[in-house]
């Protein structure tokens, strides 16, 4: 005779622990005035070329730094520490996404005095990041036109997950073909209204609008800072 | 691969509440959303390892998938999808970008040994 299963309801939150680090890591951002924002694409999508410049011309107007996840290299720490901004890399072994701890325990021993933006490179992945708070305040996804237009579709738990999309290369388009209506649909399709960039971190086009959005969406916390458009236009 | 981190949190988390009440583990019930970036089998595969050499070595884990739920403002009313690739209402066809269910991963209940 088979007994009813004897069943003890509990509620846990299996990504508890991350979530609450990821919480005090907002609040404690929030009380610094630093606005974080975190860049999530497969490996090759472009991310470190896109931040380099985006360090470049951020410095101008803000005190802006960086921390870059990578399986096992310094790389990119080494490519983007030439913006002058201060870049720290974290090396997750085999890890294949970044945490709140890691992020944590990498800003605890690092003294870059006032911040005003900083910006974290995932490890390349379009798949373990989504579960994974970082304490951000806005998640952007890079897509490059090399990779076609239905990763979206491919990968819409990630793309659900951020707060803009970013299409990259886009110097490369016509090369390859790339069909704009058709990944911007494919976007759309995951994420209803999610802001999308288009842009060349080789040739500048389209940053100007990235930047001005960034700008917008940490003037809560950053204040309006009249000269970024200046000075964006005078650099580009 | 995330899942054998994901797993291992959920055998240390259902070990803890089990020592804490003094009781013995015969499954761990999980509500698995199918926006919560986890993959079901995946998970199944790095639990058994993850078990290994615990309390809960033999246990099953009874995943329970959450389908998306998102809110139609055009019907006023919570819709499930039939797609996790398509976030439009399934009746109207109104664009449907906030998420009501779909992204769990939550322990609901240990199944206790008879």
């Amino acid at each position: 005779m088979n007994a009813e299963p004897r069943l003890l309801e509990v509620r846990k939150n299996v990504l508890k622990q991350n979530d609450v680090t990821a919480r005090a890591l907002r609040d404690r951002f929030r009380a610094q005035g630093t606005f974080v924002v975190s860049l999530v694409s497969s490996p090759g999508a472009g991310k470190t070329a896109f931040l380099e410049k985006t360090l470049a011309l951020f410095q101008r107007d803000y005190r802006v730094a960086a921390l870059v996840g990578d399986l096992a290299t310094e790389n990119d720490a080494l490519r983007l520490a030439r913006s002058g901004a201060p870049v720290k890399q974290i090396t997750t072994g085999t890890i294949c996404h970044l945490d709140a701890t890691m992020v944590e325990r990498t800003l605890d021993g690092w003294h870059t005095g006032q911040l005003d933006l900083l910006f974290i490179e995932n490890v390349g992945n379009l798949v373990c990041p989504a579960s994974y708070d970082l304490g951000e305040n806005l998640r952007l996804v890079l897509l490059s036109v090399t990779e076609g237009e239905d990763k979206p579709l491919k990968y819409p738990t990630i793309f659900n997950s951020a707060d803009a999309a970013v299409i990259t290369k886009i110097d490369l388009a016509a090369a390859v073909e790339f069909d704009e209506r058709a990944a911007h649909a494919n976007i759309q399709a995951v994420r209803p209204g999610m802001h999308v960039f288009k842009v060349s971190a080789k040739t500048n086009e389209g940053l100007e609008g990235y930047l001005q959005w960034i700008a917008e969406m940490s003037s809560d916390l950053l204040g309006k800072r009249d000269t970024v458009d200046a000075n964006i236009q005078g650099c580009i | 691969m995330h899942e054998l981190s994901i797993a291992m949190s959920i055998v240390e988390m259902a070990q803890e509440e089990a020592e804490c009440r003094s009781v013995q583990v015969d499954a761990v019930y999980l509500d698995l959303g199918m926006l919560s970036g986890v993959v079901k089998e995946a998970l199944l595969f790095s639990y058994e390892v993850a078990c290994c050499g615990t309390l809960l070595q033999g246990s099953r884990l009874m995943v329970n998938e959450i389908p998306i739920e998102t809110f139609c403002p055009a019907c006023n009313a919570a819709k499930r999808l039939p797609s996790i690739n398509w976030f439009c209402c399934p009746d109207c066809g109104t664009p449907t970008p906030e998420v009501i269910h779909g992204k769990e991963l939550m322990i609901t209940a240990l199944e206790l040994k008879q």
